[in-house]
């Protein structure tokens, strides 16, 4: 019990005090390290709006119809969040390289050219984030009293007006936290991105791979750096609440085997 | 405005099959058991359940005939529910409860608050306009729930249990003002109860529903006289005695006087005693507190394992006994006997 309580805090603690407090300012407003914040912030919001946009109907689908192949597609949904993330960056790279399954066509037809732009650290960040979003939502879905819904639909409401005026307000706080995971998972994406998107400067290089280069020329902005994706790491819990952590507990659980990459 | 349906619904282990008519102004009772199948037929008046077979037919426009394809969606029924615990949208006031359904209905935002604050002042919870469900008692909840499926002015009021989450007493002011707010609502009243004194207060006719089938019709007054099934002969066959409370005596409108187990708070009220608990006597008995008439046989009902005696006396009852209790008491339209009714065995609640 304290062994692992010392494990969990000892590395966190060895950040905190290898933290060049004096020149954190100068650190953090670098052109290097403001261009991968920017990108980062970026790039995660879009990744998160992006799935909220593609999870929620999908959530949707899987807690409410039923369908043949409902479990394997649930798997496949569930999926990027064991996969290793590198792994992951390859599937996307063979899917929408240039010489992809989908690629050579967006390529050919359309011009679009998706790997090393920031496009392609939208989808890498979006494949691997999603999954929280959805299982969040999903489980919400499930345990949403479906009477609620029938009422509004027996008052006269469509379909449309059902989900904008009761399912989704009654689901907000899963939403939030669905959303928060997702956007925590896309903010510290490494493997896939760097794999997919690979790490230019300016276009691709988020802050996670900024650290990984800086770690090698520059320790203090590596360390300040990682800083403030513990210090956003601390908000997001606070956001998403201890409460609804506990209550997905398999969602942290991944999260954890997941960020890793 | 007249319901017509015939409702052929298969669903797990229930086969549902009944067919009710109900006139406009009429308020029909469907009683019955958990498991019957009455949630399941307002659900399918409500269009939240398809029906595999029959129709559904409201002042003669077709809802629901599955032979020819036709199937109203709930939100284009003129129909409205109160449902169980009332089924509030937790995320809404009051008020934004009441005008959820006046939307789009030709009213714009503010004249859909504005009726709705009318409705809200007809249950008397004005004053809780802005009060979210949560912070409201059972009864109001209910009450919101009323004003929400009335404010759409619908033709059809179907009515889910509306006071089975309620505490006694609570529902027995409820009961009132439902049968008020029923009484302004001209359409057509249909309300599913397990219940047989909600059935029997509000009822202008009962339907008894017993595993998908309705197994009895008629007036109240018909049910409790001839219960034609166990089910009903326990839940609506029971002895209903109004008076009026005086500490641990009810005076009975007839003249007679009840003694009951507990101190009442002075009132009107309803005594309910289980035809079982009524015992036959030849002499009068002594014991325990107990309330003892000299009655009169007014006939016998032997129904095989039970027979239901009716009584005439200072207090016209029921009493059910074994076949071998009625034949040693020579049990006879005419004859005189004694009956018995501990004060442990009667119910009472304020009318």
């Amino acid at each position: 019990m304290l062994a692992a309580t010392v494990f969990f805090v000892l590395p966190l603690a060895a950040l905190v005090v290898r933290t060049p407090w004096s020149d954190l300012g100068a650190q953090l407003t670098t052109a290097e390290v403001r261009e991968a914040l920017g990108l980062s912030l970026a790039c995660s919001l879009a990744a998160t709006g992006l799935s909220i946009v593609l999870g929620v109907p999908l959530a949707w689908v899987l807690a409410r119809t039923e369908f043949p192949g409902r479990a394997v597609a649930r798997a496949l949904v569930l999926l990027p969040m064991v996969l290793p993330p590198v792994v992951g960056g390859v599937a996307l790279l063979l899917a929408f390289g240039r010489r992809g399954l989908v690629g050579q066509y967006l390529d050919a037809w359309f011009g679009v050219r998706l790997p090393f732009t920031t496009w392609a650290v939208v989808l890498a960040e979006t494949f691997v984030a999603m999954p929280f979003l959805v299982i969040t939502v999903e489980g919400a879905l499930r345990s949403l009293d479906r009477r609620y819904e029938e009422a509004a639909a027996t008052l006269g409401a469509r379909r449309w007006t059902v989900m904008r005026r009761v399912t989704l307000p009654l689901i907000g706080p899963s939403l939030v936290a669905g959303a928060a995971l997702a956007w925590a998972r896309a903010l510290g994406e490494f493997g896939a991105t760097i794999t997919f998107a690979q790490n230019s400067p300016g276009r691709t290089q988020t802050t996670p791979l900024a650290v990984y280069v800086l770690l090698q020329t520059n320790r203090s902005a590596a360390v300040a750096l990682s800083l403030v994706l513990l210090a956003v790491a601390v908000l997001v819990l606070a956001v998403v609440g201890s409460r609804t952590l506990t209550r997905h507990g398999a969602v942290l659980g991944a999260a954890g085997g997941g960020q890793g990459g | 405005m007249t319901l017509d349906a015939r409702i052929g619904l298969r669903k797990g282990a229930l086969d549902l099959d009944l067919g009710l008519r109900v006139a406009p102004g009429e308020l029909l009772v469907v009683v019955g058991p958990n498991g019957a199948g009455k949630t399941t037929a307002l659900r399918a008046l409500s269009g939240l359940e398809g029906i595999d077979a029959g129709f559904i037919r409201l002042d003669g426009a077709t809802l629901d005939d599955p032979v020819v394809g036709v199937f109203t969606p709930p939100e284009h029924r003129p129909v409205g529910i109160v449902f169980q615990d009332g089924v509030l949208f937790p995320h809404l006031s009051a008020l934004e409860n009441v005008a959820f359904g006046l939307r789009g209905r030709g009213t714009g935002g503010v004249g859909a608050r504005r009726r709705a604050h009318e409705w809200l002042d007809r249950v008397g919870l004005a004053a809780m306009a802005r009060a979210r469900p949560v912070a409201l008692s059972g009864g109001q909840r209910q009450a919101v729930a009323l004003a929400r499926a009335l404010a759409r002015d619908p033709r059809l009021l179907l009515l889910d249990e509306p006071l089975a989450a309620l505490d006694a007493t609570t529902r027995s002011d409820m009961r009132h003002e439902l049968r008020r707010h029923l009484d302004t609502y001209d359409g057509v009243r249909i309300l599913v109860t397990h219940d047989p004194i909600e059935a029997i207060a509000l009822a202008d006719r009962i339907a008894v529903l017993e595993k998908g089938r309705i197994t009895q019709e008629g007036t109240p007054a018909d049910v409790r006289a001839r219960p034609r099934s166990r089910y009903v002969a326990d839940l609506v066959g029971v002895n209903l005695l109004a008076g009026r409370a005086d500490g641990n005596l009810v005076r009975l409108s007839g003249g007679a006087t009840l003694i009951v187990a507990d101190p009442l708070p002075t009132g009107d009220v309803l005594a309910v005693v289980h035809p079982r608990a009524v015992a036959l006597y030849a002499d009068p008995p002594a014991g325990s507190p107990r309330n003892v008439w000299p009655v009169r046989v007014a006939a016998v009902d032997d129904e095989g394992e039970r027979v239901r005696v009716r009584l005439s006396g200072p207090v016209d009852l029921v009493a059910e006994v074994t076949p071998a209790a009625a034949s040693s008491l020579a049990v006879a339209p005419g004859a005189s006997v004694f009956a018995s009714v501990k004060a442990t065995e009667v119910s009472v609640f304020p009318a």
